[in-house]
């Protein structure tokens, strides 16, 4: 199934972990706060993105099945 | 408080006591009381059971009077589906849009329908609890405290009605930030969802109305949908009260059909441009709001809506872009803070805008304020960053021919005086609930 990164934009402090772990579909802004692909997460890279959830320091980062 | 007056600008047949026009607002010269208003629409018409009143406002086409015109008959529903007693319902009279009168002018004026309103919306979700959610430095505020007693009095409400009072920033009446304040934290707006219909004030279901909304739904309930229907237009039923402020500085408080041009209800002749649907709204050009009328159908293919009902006429001879620069600086220290891009973001555009409304501003800051526009939009917790980008939009778009007079050095302004309302006051911070 089809899942889609969002983030918790009040839980985020901007640490910038997800966007260097996920250049392919996270980057970060000027402030650092991560610019996210709204595209489906391709098969190839869900394991990178699982990672960036669970490592991200806020917990704000989601990876979410598509509705 | 504003002078308050009521456009007639459309003639309508009054059924026998109340449900004439104005609607909301009384007639001239009638008291505001609870005798008066008793007099006018009589008693508060229960229908003895949960859910009954639904189908008559989803009938009526009633919608959100607080800006959003979302169907109000599609949130009573979702509330109504909580357990009986579980659910909570709220009056929403935070107006913290300092361009809007309109809430307090009803709660001056015409208190007991928005009162009836409440306890009528109550019965059809089936609520446990009803709050009235007040600005805390509205004039009313002293009134309203009279009037639960005296409506105990006469056995009106059968759900008492608590007040909780709400902090002078543009976001307390968010619904989520109400939801919070409601519930005793701060009124700063939270992540959803999930949404205040589903888990709101203390976690549980929470109707959120504005204040003119329910007034409209204490109307319905008497004079019923096809009455309600009978002024506006098809597609957007009834009447809504605007806040009118004209070029000559003047500032009314006016209820009119919906689909009234805006040319009867502003006078288009000595201004410039037109803030439509107020600081997150949009400026059109005089000439272009004069052809069109107080409806989305038209607006919206404009770049505006109706919003909580904020017209406001800037007068040739002001500088839209001095006056948008104001704007943005305030919506930017009425940021909450939380999310990250609207916390640099906003900032660095009122920053820019400054820029921009001075002479001969850096050839770099049109591309500055592209670029951070695109950076916050639709990257924040509420709507906040939208709106801000919406207005800052329309004004680079209507006072464009203003910023080349800037960069070579001019200014069309007449006076430096302000136009706009802004609150004095710096805000901080901590200053939530």
């Amino acid at each position: 199934m089809p899942a889609k990164l969002s983030v918790n934009p009040i839980a985020c402090t901007g640490h910038g972990m997800c966007a260097e772990l996920l250049p392919e579909l996270i980057q970060a802004d000027e402030w650092g706060y991560p610019l996210i692909s709204g595209q489906p997460v391709p098969v190839r890279l869900l394991k990178q993105a699982k990672r960036a959830v669970t490592d991200c320091p806020a917990l704000a980062l989601r990876l979410a099945s598509q509705k | 408080m504003s002078p308050v007056t009521a456009a007639a600008t459309q003639a309508y047949q009054a059924p026998a006591g109340g449900g004439g026009f104005p609607r909301l607002l009384p007639p001239a010269g009638q008291g505001t009381d609870l005798r008066a208003h008793l007099g006018l629409h009589g008693p508060v018409p229960y229908r003895g059971s949960a859910g009954a009143l639904i189908a008559d406002v989803r009938a009526a086409g009633l919608t959100g009077r607080g800006g959003a015109a979302f169907p109000v008959h599609r949130k009573l529903e979702a509330v109504a589906a909580a357990r009986a007693g579980r659910a909570i319902v709220v009056g929403n009279a935070a107006e913290g849009e300092p361009a809007s009168h309109k809430d307090e002018a009803l709660l001056f004026l015409a208190p007991h329908l928005v009162l009836d309103g409440l306890q009528l919306a109550a019965e059809a979700v089936g609520a446990g609890r009803a709050v009235l959610y007040v600005r805390g430095d509205l004039r009313a505020r002293a009134r309203l405290n009279d009037y639960l007693p005296e409506r105990d009095a006469h056995g009106l409400d059968r759900l008492p009605v608590e007040i909780v009072w709400s902090p002078n920033r543009f976001l307390a009446g968010e619904e989520s930030a109400l939801a919070s304040r409601v519930s005793g934290g701060p009124a700063v707006p939270r992540f959803t969802p999930p949404r205040v219909f589903e888990r709101g004030v203390d976690g549980r279901p929470t109707l959120v109305q504005n204040v003119e909304t329910l007034a409209h739904l204490a109307l319905i309930a008497r004079y019923g949908p096809g009455w309600f229907r009978s002024l506006g237009t098809p597609d957007e039923p009834g009447t809504m009260l605007c806040t009118l402020r004209q070029a000559s500085g003047s500032v009314d408080v006016a209820e009119a059909a919906i689909g009234t041009p805006l040319a009867t209800l502003l006078d288009l002749s000595a201004a410039g441009a037109v803030l439509v649907g107020g600081y997150h709204g949009a400026w059109l050009p005089a000439a272009h709001a004069a052809g069109l009328t107080l409806s989305n159908a038209q607006l919206r293919p404009a770049g505006a809506f109706t919003g909580a009902g904020v017209l406001a006429a800037l007068p040739a001879g002001r500088c839209g872009l001095i006056e948008s620069a104001r704007v943005a600086r305030y919506l930017a220290l009425e940021s909450a803070g939380q999310c990250g891009p609207c916390r640099n973001g906003l900032p660095s555009i009122a920053g820019a805008m400054a820029e921009l409304a001075g002479p001969d501003p850096h050839p770099r800051v049109l591309d500055d304020l592209s670029r951070w526009a695109g950076l916050v939009e639709g990257r924040g917790a509420c709507h906040h960053p939208d709106g801000t980008v919406r207005f800052l939009r329309s004004a680079l778009g209507v006072f464009g021919p203003e910023i080349g007079l800037h960069q070579q050095g001019r200014c069309s302004a007449a006076t430096g005086r302000p136009f706009l309302p802004v609150p004095a006051g710096p805000s901080t911070e901590a200053d939530w609930s």
